[in-house]
């Protein structure tokens, strides 16, 4: 028990590499959070903002095209339109590779889980068009750039997003009292309260439906568009004074400080410590995370003003992050992202796939195996516990995937031995070792060995 | 890694020994063992479905006041009794609705209250308990076939990709997907029992993954099968797999075969904002699951109940975006040949303000849980004991109100 740098590959990265090296210390592990973002600089991903002239477009050139669908320039508005629309599905699909060959090159894994933990616990879905696959956009906004940085300033990035605030409806949401909702519009509490009982402080902690009403109209006037993605719209905002969890907001002139200053507060709550700790360690650590364990890193947080780095630190140095390992299945994504970097699964590879490949071979299989890219079922992100994952059904895709999609970028496969070697280590049980010398053809094998409770864990 | 062990106690309970032959699955099941002819269709519909527009109390004088913009499209030809009438979307289902095998019951709700979280909401719908006790590991549905003697791990299907915790439980069920597959070597699959052999979790749903690709006939042995194209293929099919339709053929299919119970969920009812929009296509998934099963079940119809319910209501008024919010009172379908429709059941507590509950939401009158305990109690001869102890802990069952022919 305890460290070893195989189990810090496989629990806190993507899994081993035939090309990188494992971390040799709980202090290198750390250390793949200081450095520049430098997988980020060589696969790069647009923000949303960077998109959002292409939506616009898309948006304008869909509109134009409707507003004359009888007239004789139909045709080349119906153009304009698609064009657009096709050159952001394009890209889309690039963005969504560079994700996967993140994961296959980066000497820094920790990164892209912590990205992916982050981006699921501020779940949000693109719900129509293009931006149904912006999410990779939204985390490469709100999300990365503070995964090593404080809490609250991530919950700015996240609840003030645009995608966010489309979402969860915040842009439709108007103060009942305010000159824009001239007694015809008014509020929607949906962003309230998935705030509170999601993002921050839990819903197990003491808060009532007026706390949610009360903080669903502190924060009219924030409200977002595609053209000028977000802003605060002060003739939106309930005037006067709203009290949220014992505290009062606003009552001057309604601006967005409002909004940040409960949303600083509601980051320092020792609940939300409790209920972002309590997370962490049951993605990283086990389906029932030792206690103690997250009290001490919720301790972290709290001393530390909501800095998040300490409470990763103080997980990876408690014995329990090691002593539990196994513990965990591989949620569907960070299966296939780490097939691909045990595969050494060659980028350019990945950037050949056309959008029909694409789907045949990564999305479609992730859908099957219970995980649609980007499409949880709700704002509470993707389930955690072994059994939510390990169904009949999503075992079954998890079969046919390995044993069918290394060949498919493949022509000739490893010599299962040899990849046992280098996907599992000192970690190859005897089972596992003797299925990847009895199977009949590579391609069993390696599928196997992809299939094995040794992969599958961590 | 005792949580390595929770697997047998959440899909097939009693311990297992490592010999395969103690798989239940894998025991060849008899026609005979099958518990009657009876079959209990459950449609969970997940993000809180709104009654009050599925089911409008338009006699109520109060109702058109608190939703003035939702109540554009009331249609006279879908009437039902002269106070309540069926969402236009629903319009399909009033050939159901005459001929008695559609009813509704209104102002329901599961003992949950207050705080209006989905989440916890569904949980407690699907535990089947009170709020007052610790959430139970299985499904009241998992619950009633352990309470049911003749019941085999082919009498109940969840049907999807989702872990239906409706479901889970002590008492083996039939889990899978309308597209998953089972493409292996014999030699294959004998290996990989052997990797799963030392971890309980992989090797028993393992082999609940071959057993039931076999019996559904979507399994073969030719691993070199999968090319490319077919990986494609299935891509396609894999589209489908949670449509509405799609996942009723499939339940048809089973409970036309050996299944009496079956169970899936339906999503989208979240309608906060733009509701006339959402619920439309929601209720049109639940009118096409039901449309489908009554085809597909033929003359296993007759002996068909089918039953949807929803973790909560929504709000009575609507809210400033076109929308409602969470609520507590709320609606829940019965169809099916068994069903003696044709009727609202539950009492309607009225909409004035002092009636709502919190002011804001339909006041519940009945406990949800009571119709599904009545439906089981005439289906599968469970005794109301039973039903308020086991199956539902906590439940009051009250009165019959008859809802079965």
């Amino acid at each position: 028990m305890g460290f070893s740098p195989t189990k810090a590959a496989i629990r806190f990265g993507e899994g081993l590499s035939p090309n990188i090296p494992a971390p040799q210390s709980i202090a290198a592990v750390l250390d793949q959070l200081t450095g520049p973002d430098l997988v980020a600089q060589r696969h790069p991903i647009p923000t949303v903002t960077d998109m959002l002239p292409q939506f616009v477009e898309v948006s304008e050139a869909r509109r134009a095209y409707r507003r004359k669908r009888d007239t004789a320039d139909a045709e080349a508005l119906q153009d304009r339109f698609r064009k657009a629309r096709r050159t952001v599905i394009l890209a889309q699909i690039g963005h969504t590779k560079q994700l996967f060959a993140r994961s296959i090159v980066t000497p820094n894994p920790f990164r892209e889980r912590l990205t992916r933990f982050w981006g699921d616990h501020f779940t949000v879905l693109g719900k129509s068009g293009v931006l149904r696959n912006a999410v990779p956009h939204y985390w490469e906004e709100a999300i990365r750039p503070h995964i090593t940085g404080t809490f609250a300033d991530m919950l700015k990035a996240a609840i003030t997003h645009p995608l966010m605030l489309m979402y969860l409806d915040q842009t439709a949401s108007f103060g009942p009292n305010s000159p824009a909702a001239r007694g015809r519009r008014g509020l929607n509490e949906n962003l309230a309260r998935e705030l509170l009982e999601l993002h921050t402080i839990g819903v197990g902690a003491p808060y009532t439906q007026t706390d949610v009403t009360e903080l669903a109209e502190l924060l009219t006037g924030l409200t977002a568009n595609e053209k000028t993605g977000t802003t605060f719209l002060e003739n939106r905002a309930e005037p006067g004074v709203e009290t949220v969890l014992g505290r009062d907001y606003g009552g001057q002139a309604a601006s967005i400080n409002d909004v940040h200053a409960v949303l600083d507060d509601l980051a320092k709550h020792p609940a939300t410590a409790h209920q972002l700790a309590r997370k962490l360690a049951q993605h990283f650590t086990s389906d029932t995370p030792d206690t103690g364990m997250i009290d001490a890193m919720a301790a972290a947080y709290l001393d530390a003003g909501s800095a998040l780095m300490p409470m990763y630190d103080t997980m990876l140095n408690h014995p329990s992050a090691w002593d539990s390992f196994g513990q965990k299945v591989k949620q569907p994504i960070d299966f296939v992202a780490s097939a691909f970097r045990a595969l050494s699964l060659p980028t350019r590879s990945l950037e050949r796939l056309n959008g029909a490949k694409l789907r045949g071979y990564i999305a479609s299989p992730l859908s099957a195996m219970g995980q649609p890219l980007f499409r949880p079922g709700g704002p509470d992100g993707w389930p955690e516990l072994a059994e939510d994952w390990i169904t009949p059904q999503g075992l079954a895709a998890r079969l046919q995937w390995s044993m069918a999609a290394p060949s498919a970028f493949y022509r000739s496969l490893p010599d299962p031995r040899a990849f046992l070697d280098t996907a599992l280590a000192d970690l190859a049980d005897e089972r596992v070792t003797f299925a990847a010398k009895s199977a009949e053809t590579r391609r069993e094998g390696v599928g196997l060995v992809l299939a094995s409770p040794a992969f599958q864990r961590r | 890694m005792s949580e390595l062990n929770r697997r047998d106690f959440l899909l097939r309970g009693g311990a297992l020994g490592c010999s395969l032959a103690a798989s239940p699955l894998l025991t060849p099941v008899s026609f005979a063992s099958t518990p009657g002819e009876n079959r209990l269709v459950v449609i969970i519909l997940r993000g809180a479905m709104d009654g009050l527009d599925a089911v409008r109390p338009y006699g109520d004088p109060q109702f058109a006041d608190y939703r003035p913009r939702l109540m554009a499209s009331l249609a006279e030809d879908t009437d039902l009794d002269g106070f309540f009438a069926l969402h236009p979307a629903l319009g399909g289902l009033m050939p159901l609705w005459r001929a008695g095998e559609l009813g509704f019951a209104q102002a329901v709700s599961t003992p949950y209250r207050d705080k209006r979280s989905h989440f916890d909401g569904q949980d407690l719908l699907e535990a089947g308990t009170g709020q007052d006790v610790e959430l139970p590991r299985d499904g009241w549905l998992n619950r009633l076939l352990q309470a049911l003697p003749n019941a085999t791990s082919e009498t109940a299907f969840a049907v999807g990709r989702e872990d239906l915790k409706l479901l889970s439980g002590a008492a083996p069920i039939s889990s899978w997907s309308p597209d998953a597959r089972l493409d292996m070597s014999p030699q294959a699959r004998l290996l990989l029992e052997q990797v799963y052999h030392e971890d309980p979790l992989f090797r028993d749903t393992g082999l609940d993954a071959m057993a039931l690709a076999d019996s559904l006939g979507v399994a073969s042995d030719d691993s070199f099968g999968l090319s490319k194209r077919d990986m494609r293929a299935q891509a396609n099919l894999s589209a489908q797999a949670g449509e509405a339709e799609v996942l009723a053929q499939f339940a048809a299919k089973r409970l036309n075969a050996s299944a009496r119970i079956a169970a899936f969920s339906l999503s989208g009812w979240d309608t906060h904002r733009a509701q006339e929009r959402g619920i439309t296509r929601a209720l049109q998934k639940l009118e096409s699951a039901i449309l489908t099963l009554k085809s597909e079940l033929g003359p296993h119809w007759n002996t068909t109940a089918i039953v949807a319910m929803t973790e909560f209501g929504r709000t009575v008024r609507e809210n400033g975006t076109r929308g409602t919010d969470h609520g507590t009172g709320g609606a829940l379908v019965m169809a099916g040949g068994a069903i003696r429709g044709r009727k609202i059941y539950g009492e309607w507590p009225g909409l004035a303000e002092a009636q709502l509950y919190a002011r804001r939401d339909l006041m519940p009158t009945g406990d949800v849980r009571a119709y599904p305990a009545w439906l089981m109690n005439g289906m599968f001869d469970l005794d109301v004991n039973t039903l308020e102890t086991q199956v539902f802990p906590g439940l009051y069952m009250g009165q019959n109100p008859r809802i079965l022919t």
